[in-house]
């Protein structure tokens, strides 16, 4: 039988705060075990949660950019479970009034565009971890990330392939770090992503039996997860068995997953309006000031610099995947008129040494003015292109100017014809063969010639100048 | 005249003007806590040794510059629900037993920021659960008036401090009484503030949407001296209000109620209540006539199902709020657990007494699907209506006078067996939390067999003025408040 996949997907992003949803500690990354908590996040018997306004602020700017209605008044729920790394018993989250709802973002789909639809995005509390360390006895906890906000953000079913998830989510996360509400990593979890889906027959209206997938920390991870379980219910389907209604876990060794939970054994949470906190209002004007002060997102970006720069879509696409390579992109071709030229350069040098360093844009030692000079320097003519591109992986590692190193170095062109001139002579009374083909109308051996006064030159002739005379010499 | 016998406002008097040092005052406190606690039995843990060393920097420094804030040097004790940095807070449960609070709840930074004394913690059925302190895992506290009977409860150490004179008053926390009913067993004074007149910040919730902590006091100024201190907006508890703080004491001064119209509902007076309470009350009413009050019959219609609603709201929310108590973190855990479903479980069965349970079951059974709108979302809807009954009758009137209880103290085990004969004894001061309204219960005359009777005053939210002004009015006009009980 032909089936077809219907997908949604849960992500929780970690929001950029300084200090966590409900009291004033901070969210560092990394820090010695429960270094970061207080009697709030302890849930000492007593302590009492305070809403951080900036976690509302940035859930309200990922809701606009994802073109969610924000809710004037939001609750928050207790979701009420046990487990040792949730420290009160229960997590506050939002239930029944979520902050954002009716939302989409929209990814493009061959030739065309394809909306997915948001179906909310709620504000709530992540939970500490539980370690368990081999050769010692027991478990710990390290509640340093317990309270830390997160903006949960549920698709409607919209998706039907793993390549369709991985736009969606790679979209996503895109927006999120335009907005700086989000720094995406998702190896330590600051962006996590949970696909359920489910198989029905062709041409079938009711949904087969969802499946949840857990445990994903890498786009590579969620293609290949998602095309298991495609795979796997397909077998079981095939083979007349039935799809049981549970959470499954990618095992990243094995390639597979495997059931966490089933639906039985799904809790109760008992959800319920927290009387710790007030109703939450927003309202409109302060709504619209945020909608107001929504940066550019990466889709709009895009199409302005077709527009603006003349730039391909590929370029496009690669220089407004982050908002730091589209800015830097933007820094630059203001300053030096040849959009193409600067994008040549950001997609080629640049994001090659950013990767082999593993370093951010923001971080780079490059930066747009040095780059711009470095171009402006052959487009000058002060330097070749070539020496351009060898200097460029000493540029970035010590910071210096293209002017110091070109210095330095001595790698200024020669374009001057007196003492071009004296090298060619050389070249031609070192090669007298060759000369004599050219002259006898051999012309590819111009640039046999061309090249040898290239090298005696040091690679600082000016290539176009050393042809042009080499022509004239020859000629004569 | 001994120490222990002064009001908070006189003994205030005398140490500010330097008739008397602060360790005089611990001494003397101590002096008639070694008396009468054997019998009274109204403190979990005492605070003898840090109280009299505090005391002596108190007085070292003061002999410098003698300037000092209303509760410098004023002895008080503590519900043992409500967290003092360094010192147990148990909640009278074994689950705390060894809990030491690594922070003071906000009222209690509030008296420490003023240099009052900490002389104990005092009993409570555990985690504020019940009216008698018979739930207390640490055995039941007396009622001073009559040993054999209980002090009331959830607040019932501190009810009983104050009447045994064991600190001068003392703060409880009310929930569904907690504070007014124990008050009004031991002929003391006890004032629940409007809900977010007070902070909860590190009051071990109960039920998080009824919690207020109070004074319970000797006298009406005592009450509205010790409310001054603890009232007021807390930014570490978002439920607490952000309105200024009226000046209490001066709310005192004006003494005829001839403005003030002052409702009687027709449900508070029915079957079930006391004869000697109803003619106590009764009585009461007669004289807040005899000061020029406007009296009128009112109708609160839904007080019939005040009590279930609150066993419903308050069961919901303490089962979650006592679902940190797991053994993971801090507290009782139990002992040779296999695996973590048995740490859980062998924890909370050793750890809560069978009141607490009850309540955490009835809440997870409330909240769970299926059965969450039947229940919770019911009460709810009913609990608006208790509001809106209020609010109508709050049109009408300025005040509402009604008994604090249907009956003067029970006795020690009376009741114990029976869970809604228990929760019965709260009837008449539940619904007032249900509204988050503020309410005084103060003495107002003794039974047949010599125990306290209390009347409940209730006003509109944040008028904890007019409340303290006709309680003063009326204290003023009789002497109920002035009988102590006959122990030593």
């Amino acid at each position: 039988m032909i089936f077809e996949t219907v997908i949604g997907v849960e992500v929780h992003a970690q929001l950029r705060t300084k200090s966590k949803m409900f009291c004033g500690c901070g969210t560092t990354f990394g820090l010695s075990a429960n270094s970061q908590t207080c009697p709030v996040c302890l849930g000492l018997p007593g302590s009492l949660p305070v809403i951080n306004r900036t976690a509302v602020d940035m859930a309200v700017r990922a809701g606009l950019a994802l073109n969610c209605t924000v809710a004037a008044n939001n609750l928050f729920a207790r979701k009420n479970y046990f487990y040792p790394d949730l420290p009160k018993g229960y997590q506050i989250s939002q239930y029944e009034s979520p902050i954002c709802q009716h939302g989409w973002i929209e990814m493009r789909d061959g030739d065309g565009i394809k909306r997915i639809r948001i179906r909310r995005a709620h504000l709530e509390e992540d939970a500490g971890k539980n370690i368990h360390e081999t050769g010692t006895s027991g478990s710990r906890i390290d509640l340093n990330r317990a309270g830390t906000p997160l903006l949960e953000i549920v698709t409607e079913p919209d998706m039907c392939t793993a390549d369709e998830v991985v736009a969606y989510l790679k979209g996503l996360r895109e927006i999120l770090m335009y907005l700086d509400v989000c720094d995406g990593n998702m190896e330590e979890g600051s962006f996590r992503c949970e696909p359920n889906l489910s198989l029905r027959p062709s041409g079938q209206k009711e949904f087969g039996t969802k499946v949840e997938l857990k445990n994903i920390n890498s786009f590579k991870y969620v293609k290949d997860a998602v095309e298991y379980e495609i795979k796997r219910q397909t077998k079981v389907l095939n083979e007349g068995g039935k799809i049981r209604q549970e959470t499954r876990l990618w095992n990243i060794e094995r390639g597979e997953t495997a059931v966490m939970r089933s639906k039985e054994e799904a809790h109760d949470y008992r959800y319920f309006p927290d009387p710790d906190l007030v109703p939450l209002k927003l309202d409109d004007e302060w709504i619209e000031g945020f909608r107001a002060e929504l940066p550019e997102l990466p889709a709009l970006r895009m199409k302005r610099f077709v527009s603006d720069y003349g730039l391909p879509e590929y370029d496009a696409a690669i220089l407004t995947a982050s908002k730091g390579m589209a800015d830097y992109f933007e820094v630059c071709a203001k300053q030096f008129n040849q959009p193409k030229t600067v994008s040549n350069w950001v997609m080629g040098e640049l994001i090659r040494e950013l990767n082999n360093s593993k370093t951010d844009i923001s971080a780079s030692l490059i930066t747009p003015e040095r780059l711009v000079n470095l171009l402006q320097m052959v487009d000058k003519g002060t330097i070749s292109l070539k020496v351009a591109r060898e200097i460029f992986p000493e540029l970035y590692s010590n910071g210096k100017t293209p002017e110091q190193i070109v210095q330095e170095k001595g790698l200024t062109q020669v374009s001057d014809e007196g003492a071009l001139a004296k090298i060619i002579e050389d070249v031609l009374s070192k090669n007298p063969g060759q000369f004599a083909q050219f002259k006898e109308g051999k012309q590819q051996v111009l640039g046999f010639l061309v090249g040898q006064v290239m090298k005696a030159s040091g690679g600082k002739a000016n290539p176009g100048k050393v042809n042009e005379l080499l022509k004239k010499k020859l000629s004569v | 005249m001994s120490l222990h016998k002064l009001t908070l406002c006189e003994l205030q008097k005398q140490f500010k003007t330097g008739e008397v040092t602060a360790t005089e005052i611990v001494r003397a406190y101590f002096l008639r806590i070694s008396q009468v606690e054997p019998k009274v039995k109204a403190f979990v843990t005492q605070a003898k040794e840090s109280a009299s060393l505090q005391a002596e920097v108190l007085d070292r420094k003061l002999k410098a510059w003698r300037k000092i804030a209303p509760l410098t040097g004023m002895p008080l004790a503590i519900k043992d629900n409500i967290c003092t940095d360094g010192v147990p807070t148990t909640c009278s449960s074994r689950m705390l037993q060894n809990f030491i609070p690594p922070y003071d709840a906000t009222t209690v930074a509030k008296l420490r920021a003023q240099e009052y004394l900490l002389l104990g913690k005092t009993n409570l059925d555990e985690f504020a659960m019940g009216s008698s302190t018979e739930n207390s895992a640490f055995g039941p506290s007396r009622n001073p008036w009559n040993l054999h009977c209980v002090p009331g409860g959830s607040s019932g150490g501190s009810a009983a401090a104050v009447a045994a004179e064991e600190c001068v008053a003392a703060l409880g926390s009310d929930t569904g009484g907690s504070i007014r009913q124990p008050a009004a067993f031991c002929g003391v004074v006890g004032l629940k503030p409007t809900y977010g007149r007070v902070s909860r910040y590190g009051l071990v919730a109960f039920a998080s949407s009824l919690d207020q902590i109070g004074p319970i006091t000797r006298d009406v100024p005592d009450a509205a001296f010790l409310l001054q201190a603890i009232a007021g907006h807390d930014p570490m508890d978002s439920t607490s209000v952000d309105r200024s703080v009226p000046d209490y004491m001066k709310a005192l001064q004006k003494r005829d109620l001839k403005t003030l119209k002052i409702g009687v509902p027709v449900e508070f007076f029915t079957e079930g209540l006391d004869t000697d309470v109803e003619q106590a009350v009764r009585a009461a009413i007669g004289e807040l006539k005899n000061l020029g009050a406007d009296i009128r019959e009112i109708r609160l219609p839904s007080t019939g199902a005040a009590v279930a609603v609150y066993y419903v709201i308050a069961t919901a929310e303490a089962s979650s709020n006592l679902a940190r108590f797991d053994g993971v973190k801090f507290g009782f855990r139990a002992k040779e657990t296999k695996d973590l479903l048995e740490l859980y479980l062998k924890t909370r069965q050793e750890g809560f007494g069978p009141e607490v349970k009850r309540r955490i079951m009835l809440g997870t059974y409330v909240l769970s699907a299926g059965y969450y709108d039947a229940y919770y979302g019911k009460a709810q809807a009913v609990r608006t209506l208790v509001c809106q009954d209020f609010a109508a009758a709050f049109k009408e009137v300025d005040l509402i006078v009604t008994p604090a209880t249907p009956t003067p103290a029970f006795k020690l085990g009376e009741k114990s067996e029976d869970p809604l004969q228990m929760y019965l004894s709260d009837i008449f001061t539940i619904s007032v939390n249900l509204a988050g309204l503020p309410a005084i219960a103060l003495p107002c005359g003794f039974s047949k067999t010599g125990l306290p009777i209390g009347v409940q005053l209730i006003g509109r939210a944040f008028e904890e003025e007019t409340v303290l002004r006709a309680a003063h009015a009326y204290e003023q006009s009789t002497h109920w408040h002035l009988k102590k009980p006959m122990i030593r």
